[in-house]
């Protein structure tokens, strides 16, 4: 196990390695340098362009600058966002809860609704019920995030006024007015961004662990447990569920990139102050080192994630490590 | 008949996969053919008085705000949508092909090398791959967000290939092809690439969904097709100023997506479904 978790970790910091690199040429391969954005209203000198790119380093040779970006990074220093004129790591972190809150939610809606569902056509195989979840969750996988969170934040926030079409907290609520008016208040804001990433991401987990059931109801020991004369209930939830609901961990490390990408659109119409606004934003405002910390951030969380998936698996199926 | 051949025809005995392919055949010849036949949609006939006019006789799906025809606009901005997705997509597929076939076939240090950068690649997300390559451009040029979207998108594919030719290496007529002394060329294009036609035609079609998806997504947020040009995602994006008082001009544009998307991935799954038959 130590051997397998030292090579498993080299790899993942490869990897990373790799990915930073790879996202330091694309961003200097578009013609231009980030400078060219940022003239705003009357242009720049040529006095203080050179002026600028010298204290952005802009000026030295390509290489040069990657090697600054990487020390920078071992030392955890992100850069100076452009917009707001204050270290990228301190926005980045101010950011990040927002988006644990919604991530998370959406994971545990997608990993309980998911699982129940895709269960369910398993054991209904080729019915009609099957056959509309299966077209339905289609549906929200072909749904563009931003379409459906507008749609949503029109229909159920402005024109029923069920819900807050945007934000987080509501402006007028006190914030004295005690904790659980808040977490109210916090839930009612997380329903519309949650619903709306859960419904175009869930259909992955749904047609996982309805392979997963249907493979788990053919091995023998289903047989077996029938033939003893076991309650279909238990034959069911006891023997073939737990048997299936394993190798869905493995989606958490697949899915992590799709919420993170989802975020970017779903935060950003919801007005959600989360990290995936924050990187819209930063496109906006041709911010680009707060774009590329939050682009590493993101791809930081999808190597750990996947590492954590690998993990538990591992520890939950001595196969894996011993082969 | 071909593995291909074969496959095509098993999909259409699927009622989704015959669903989807028909529907999305529609959509393309809609695309197409009709534009020509529609009202220019970059004109704007009335702008006095019909902006914003809901469904009706003359405009199906509406008129904007700036009185453009609605149904025009979500037609041409799919001949848009779908060229930028099909093109992108053939770029792709052959690329994943390419560094499929020459990572599982080579072997060694070429496919170590390949494949760490390919991990690379996949840990970010294609969505950031993009954003930072065009948020610094100024009006990124169509054919350019074509090249760009067609080079992100290769990674996944060029893992299955490699995977399915590592499978494929070890049967006997690639031993018996080798053993005869036949080219390596010749092993790769007469024996192990019309072998992964399956599975690319898979991918492509899948990959067609996810693509129209993402430029969708990239127009949304200013960064794909530029207006006036039509795109749905700019559509959408557009739409955004008038969405509580003349929500269809958003609406149609996103449904277009949803169902074309749709099809592609029916149509996809039935593909898939019918491989794994014929491999079973």
């Amino acid at each position: 196990m130590g051997r397998w978790l030292i090579r498993r970790s080299a790899q993942a910091a490869v990897t990373l390695v790799v990915a930073v690199m790879l996202m330091f040429l694309l961003m200097r391969a578009a013609p231009g340098d980030p400078l060219s954005r940022l003239s705003g209203d009357r242009p720049l000198s040529s006095r203080e362009i050179a002026v600028l790119r010298a204290r952005y380093g802009l000026d030295q040779p390509l290489l040069h600058q990657l090697g600054a970006f990487l020390k920078g990074l071992l030392r955890g220093d992100l850069g100076v966002s452009i917009e707001y004129g204050r270290p990228v790591t301190q926005l980045l972190a101010e950011r990040l809860p927002a988006s644990l809150l919604l991530g998370g939610t959406v994971l545990l809606v997608n990993f309980s609704v998911g699982l129940w569902l895709g269960s369910r056509q398993a054991l209904r195989r080729g019915s009609a019920e099957d056959r509309w979840l299966t077209v339905l969750s289609l549906i929200g996988f072909a749904t563009p995030s931003f379409w459906l969170g507008l749609v949503l934040a029109w229909l159920v926030g402005v024109h029923w006024r069920l819900l807050p079409p945007a934000g987080m907290h509501s402006p007028l609520l006190d914030p004295a007015s005690g904790a659980l008016a808040n977490a109210t208040d916090l839930l009612r804001h997380l329903i519309l961004p949650a619903l709306t990433l859960s419904l175009v991401s869930i259909a992955a987990t749904m047609r996982y662990q309805r392979g997963a059931m249907l493979e788990a109801l053919r091995f023998p020991y289903i047989v077996t447990a029938r033939a003893k004369g076991l309650p279909e209930g238990r034959v069911i939830w006891k023997h073939a569920w737990r048997n299936a609901v394993f190798p869905v961990i493995t989606l958490f490390g697949l899915w992590l990139p799709v919420l993170v990408a989802g975020s970017v659109f779903v935060e950003s119409v919801f007005a959600w102050p989360g990290l995936g606004s924050l990187a819209a934003a930063a496109v906006g405002n041709r911010d680009y080192p707060l774009l590329m910390g939050a682009s590493l951030l993101a791809s930081s969380l999808v190597v750990l994630g996947s590492l954590l998936t690998d993990l538990a698996y591992a520890f939950l199926d001595p196969r894996v490590r011993l082969s | 008949m071909t593995p291909a051949l074969e496959t095509l025809h098993r999909a259409w005995q699927n009622p989704r996969g015959r669903a989807g392919a028909l529907v999305l055949v529609a959509v393309a010849a809609a695309a197409l053919l009709a534009p020509p036949l529609l009202p220019d949609p970059l004109a704007q006939p009335d702008l006095l008085n019909g902006v914003n006019l809901p469904p009706g006789l003359g405009h199906p799906f509406g008129t904007d705000q700036l009185s453009r025809d609605v149904f025009a606009r979500v037609v041409s901005g799919g001949r848009i949508s779908l060229a930028v997705a099909v093109l992108a997509m053939a770029l792709s597929i052959t690329l994943g092909a390419a560094i499929g076939l020459i990572a599982g076939y080579w072997g060694g240090a070429t496919d170590i090398v390949l494949m760490r950068l390919v991990d690379g690649a996949l840990a970010v997300p294609r969505l950031f791959l993009l954003l930072l390559v065009l948020a610094v451009w100024e009006r990124v040029p169509i054919g350019v967000l074509i090249l760009l979207i067609g080079t992100t998108g290769w990674f996944a594919t060029s893992r299955l290939v490699r995977g399915e030719v590592l499978r494929l290496r070890e049967e006997a007529y690639i031993h018996a092809a080798e053993a005869l002394g036949a080219p390596r060329r010749r092993i790769i294009f007469r024996h192990l690439l019309p072998n992964t036609l399956g599975l690319l035609l898979v991918a492509a079609t899948l990959g067609v969904g996810e693509v129209i998806l993402l430029e969708a997504g990239l127009s949304f947020l200013g960064l794909g097709i530029h207006p006036p040009t039509p795109s749905w995602g700019g559509m959408i994006l557009e739409a955004k100023e008038v969405l509580v008082t003349a929500p269809w001009v958003g609406v149609f544009p996103g449904l277009a997506i949803v169902v074309t998307v749709l099809s592609a991935d029916l149509l996809g799954d039935a593909l898939r479904d019918s491989i794994d038959l014929w491999r079973a």
